[in-house]
């Protein structure tokens, strides 16, 4: 089944400073009355689904806009808490568009396109005056101007945000901009509904089937080009900080119709998130990166201190990070904390019930700014450690451990945001264009709203412009055959009729990713995972349960679906883990380290995107590679000392 | 301190909206006290589908209070016993061992229930259409640091804006009014300069379609203000209203 699939880029040549305006001057437009023949279908309701919902039927475009939740306000952009970057240098600081661009591709670990990245920190400034105009409530200084504070892996103050609830008000801002086109008659929502498939016709993306989650019933829904925006995988770990319906199933059934999944083991581990307590849990709680400005990160100099923290003399702590990392501190970027937090608790000097935790204390700043200072920067968020833990964190210090938050990897997808099926656009968190091999923290909510706001409406003109699109309808066999086979899936799933639970499937799936795939990997462990996750997929198929029937709400039917792709989706994970031998930004290869434990890159060979083309056989994708070529910065060995 | 603990929970089963519903009584035994309470549905919800019974449907998302998604009575308060949390964050520390929890989904003539606990609340979403935003196209913004704001200012528009959209508010109304979730979304866009041009317009849609969806009106009971879990004030009512009441004399 393998093709002669040809990854073309399509990035455009010339200095990096003015590649995008040129290339969009030369894009094909396509003029105000021939817009509104045209039916977009925008999958997912995030930031970049609704920022690309809204901007598209301001254009004239007819757009459907689906989501899983009861509402779109819901989609899981409205968890972020820190802030986003912007390169306004409203501060002096010294910083530019150049400076976020080379912070960027720097924090990705020299593993994104360039001109992408270049591009994102352009559109950077452009969306805070969108989001600003919008009306969304912006932190601000006593002279009415914005304010800024620090985020990991900068040395200056970019970050714009919102109390510590950054993303939930940018999201309500592009809600409320798609809601004003839904008021206009240019958008139609279609909430509780889960695409199960991408209906590909003539080579074209044409259509989705989605299942109805209030009726069970599957509906086909025809249009000129499917926009995906639904978000990352990062749930195939069970326990993590993404909300209990995100899943990878709608970029999962696209790969599987010909979309290439890119780097797929790109996978974030945040440091500061809230650590398990028991077996009975269903998630993992950020604690925002933000803290970081504020709390310093340290654990007991000696193995096994069991000793309260405030009892601890300050010349037996350890504060491991200013430590290792002078110039960034508690700063320093996710994967390198992570890694930090990691390493201190393998030795046994973690902190807590399960020793797998470290401190995060406040203490310093409340004594020398005072605790209204705190309150008003991070006071959800001590609110929410408290509501969680039972325990006040203006008293004693937070307890910390690293959780899979974010998945630089996603389906491939070039310049123009199209996957490698013509018409199948992929945005934001979905794809894998800008963050490289590790994502700096406030630059998801950058890349969702530069996406959907300012990139998609300049290049599906020019898709439109340069294609043929015969008319369609429901009718067609294509249509009918995706929902046969989702039908089928759906009823085999009910059939089984086994002994456990997908619950019960999905956190031993998480706990073989977490222990194999996850913060260090080594070719033996992920051999092993690879064996493994094959046979839980084989016994899943075999063995589960699920109650009730396909034509009702069925949340366990739902999660059936998503489990069943995630366990396909993991065995990728593992196998592109295992053919990268190198260390770069959130994978870490421990084969691949320098004496002092730092990741240690391999540039001769694998500079490269790894694209994956489903083959029809899980244990067996073809690997399609995308040379990266850096004209205008040198890789270099990324140290944050 | 971790405790376990056993737990008795009164749960509204209702299989479509055409069906009656019925309460139903359901024991668990031996639970962390560090468990929340939707984890406790979790718990509950294995065992029944080991048992081959229907498991418990109920709404819920991030599981960090600030999606939304989740909300039903526990023991009649929407959301539950400890203020300022939405249900996701109700831990079962907060309830006594041995203690019966009843559960129902929010009741309002403009949310009808779904199954169990799920209730549909795309009402919401139709009253933000009719006017909940500020016009601006996508790309036709100044500079952002060109219009300045006052800092308390947009601490008050923000303190409005931080309203989830859970739908406590009407479930707690006697009167089933959604009025302190459209006064938070009048009262944020009419404290910002950005808003004022659509000020008249806004007030008068929105408030019109609340009535359209069947929402009560408001009789200044203050029962949403006490269950909201963003703390939004009841105040902001007060502002609608000048709002509303100005729009009309501007006609």
């Amino acid at each position: 089944m393998a093709t002669a699939i040809k990854l073309d880029s399509k990035v455009p040549s010339g200095p990096l400073e003015s590649r995008w305006t040129r290339h969009k001057d030369q894009l094909k437009l396509v003029s105000p009355t021939n817009k509104r023949k045209y039916t977009i279908l925008v999958v997912g309701t995030g930031l970049a689904g609704a920022s690309a919902a809204a901007s598209l039927a301001e254009l004239g475009y007819n757009v459907k806009a689906f989501c899983i939740q009861d509402s779109p306000r819901r989609a899981h952009s409205i968890a972020a808490q820190g802030g986003i970057n912007a390169a306004k240098n409203y501060r002096n600081d010294g910083d530019s568009i150049w400076r976020l661009f080379y912070d960027t591709i720097k924090g990705g670990d020299f593993r994104a396109r360039e001109a992408n990245v270049y591009r994102l920190a352009e559109l950077s400034v452009n969306i805070i005056d969108q989001c600003v105009a919008q009306g969304v409530p912006f932190a601000r200084e006593y002279g009415g101007l914005l304010d800024t504070r620090s985020f990991g892996g900068a040395l200056v103050e970019r970050t714009f945000y919102a109390r510590g609830q950054t993303g939930q008000q940018l999201l309500l801002g592009a809600y409320s901009a798609m809601m004003r086109q839904v008021d206009a008659g240019r958008v139609t929502l279609y909430p509780r509904r889960e695409m199960l498939d991408l209906v590909v016709i003539n080579g074209q993306a044409r259509g989705i089937v989605c299942r109805n989650l209030i009726t069970g019933e599957l509906e086909s829904y025809v249009g000129d080009a499917v926009v995906l925006c639904t978000g990352g995988y990062g749930n195939a770990y069970f326990l993590a900080t993404y909300a209990k319906n995100s899943n990878a199933t709608a970029i999962w059934r696209c790969h599987k119709r010909g979309a290439l999944f890119a780097n797929p083991c790109f996978t974030q581990i945040h440091p500061t998130c809230i650590p398990v307590t028991g077996d009975y849990q269903s998630k993992l709680t950020l604690m925002s990166e933000s803290l970081r400005n504020d709390g310093r990160v340290w654990v007991p100099k000696k193995k096994g201190d069991t000793r309260p923290p405030n009892e601890i003399p300050e010349d037996e702590r350890d504060y491991f990070l200013e430590r290792k990392y002078p110039t960034y501190g508690n700063l320093a970027p996710r994967d390198i904390a992570s890694r930090a937090v990691k390493a201190v608790c393998d030795e046994g000097r973690g902190v807590g019930a399960t020793g797998r935790a470290v401190y995060l204390d406040f203490s310093d700043t409340i004594r020398e700014k005072g605790i209204e200072y705190i309150k008003e920067k991070y006071g959800n968020l001590f609110e929410m450690y408290q509501h969680i833990t039972g325990e006040d964190p203006y008293k004693v210090p937070m307890r910390i451990y690293p959780a899979v938050h974010y998945t630089m990897g996603g389906l491939w997808v070039d310049y123009n945001l199209m996957s490698t099926i013509p018409g199948l656009f992929v945005l934001g968190e979905a794809n894998f264009s800008d963050h490289g091999a590790n994502r700096l923290g406030a630059s998801a909510l950058m890349q969702g709203l530069a996406d959907g706001y300012f990139i998609i409406p300049y290049t599906i003109g020019d898709y439109f412009a340069n294609t043929t699109l015969p008319k369609v309808s429901p009718e067609h066999s294509a249509f009918k055959e995706s929902l046969a086979d989702v039908h089928r899936f759906l009823t085999k799933l009910l059939s089984i009729k086994g002994n456990k639970t997908v619950l019960e499937f999905h956190r031993e799936l998480g706990m073989i990713l977490w222990d194999y795939v996850g913060m260090a990997r080594n070719a033996q462990g992920l051999q092993i995972a690879i064996e493994k996750i094959r046979k839980l997929r084989e016994e899943f198929w075999n063995n589960l349960k699920v109650p009730g029937d396909n034509n009702m709400l069925n949340k366990n039917l739902e999660m059936a679906g998503r489990v069943a792709d995630f366990l396909e989706l993991a065995e990728l994970m593992a196998i592109d883990a295992l053919h990268r031998e190198e260390s770069c930004g959130a994978h870490f290869r421990e084969e691949y380290q320098t004496p002092d434990g730092e990741a240690l890159r391999n540039d001769e060979q694998f500079c490269y995107v790894a694209a994956w083309e489903y083959t029809g056989d899980l244990g067996k994708p073809e690997l399609h590679k995308e040379p990266l070529v850096f004209e205008f910065v040198t890789p270099t060995v990324r140290s944050y000392k | 301190m971790t405790k376990k603990m056993t737990l008795h929970l009164r749960i509204w089963r209702q299989p479509n909206p055409h069906t009656p519903g019925r309460f139903v009584t359901y024991t668990i035994r031996d639970v962390s006290s560090d468990m929340s309470l939707l984890e406790l549905l979790d718990v509950l919800n294995e065992e029944l589908i080991k048992k081959g019974e229907p498991p418990v449907e109920f709404d819920s998302d991030c599981r960090e209070g600030i999606c939304g998604t989740c909300g039903f009575l526990v023991n009649g308060v929407a959301h539950g016993p400890k203020r300022g949390r939405t249900a996701c964050q109700q831990y079962l520390r907060d309830f006594k061992d041995g203690e019966t929890i009843t559960l129902e989904p929010f009741r309002a003539k403009a949310f009808p229930v779904i199954k169990d606990l799920v209730v549909d609340r795309s009402a919401l979403d139709r009253i933000m259409a009719a006017g909940g935003y500020i016009s601006v196209n996508t790309g036709s913004a100044p500079d952002a640091n060109s219009i300045p704001i006052p800092k308390e200012i947009a601490e008050q528009a923000f303190d409005a804006a931080a309203c989830i959209g859970c739908g406590a508010c009407v479930a707690a109304c006697p009167n089933a009014s959604a009025s302190l979730f459209v006064s938070a979304k009048i009262a944020h866009l009419a404290l910002l300069p950005q808003g004022q041009p659509e000020r008249i317009r806004r007030v008068l849609r929105m408030v019109e379609q609340m009535d359209k969806e069947g929402f009560g009106d408001c009789s200044n009971h203050g029962e949403c203000e006490a269950v909201c879990p963003k703390n939004i004030s009841i105040k902001h009512i007060a502002i609608m209203r000048r709002e509303y009441l100005r729009a009309l004399w501007s006609l």
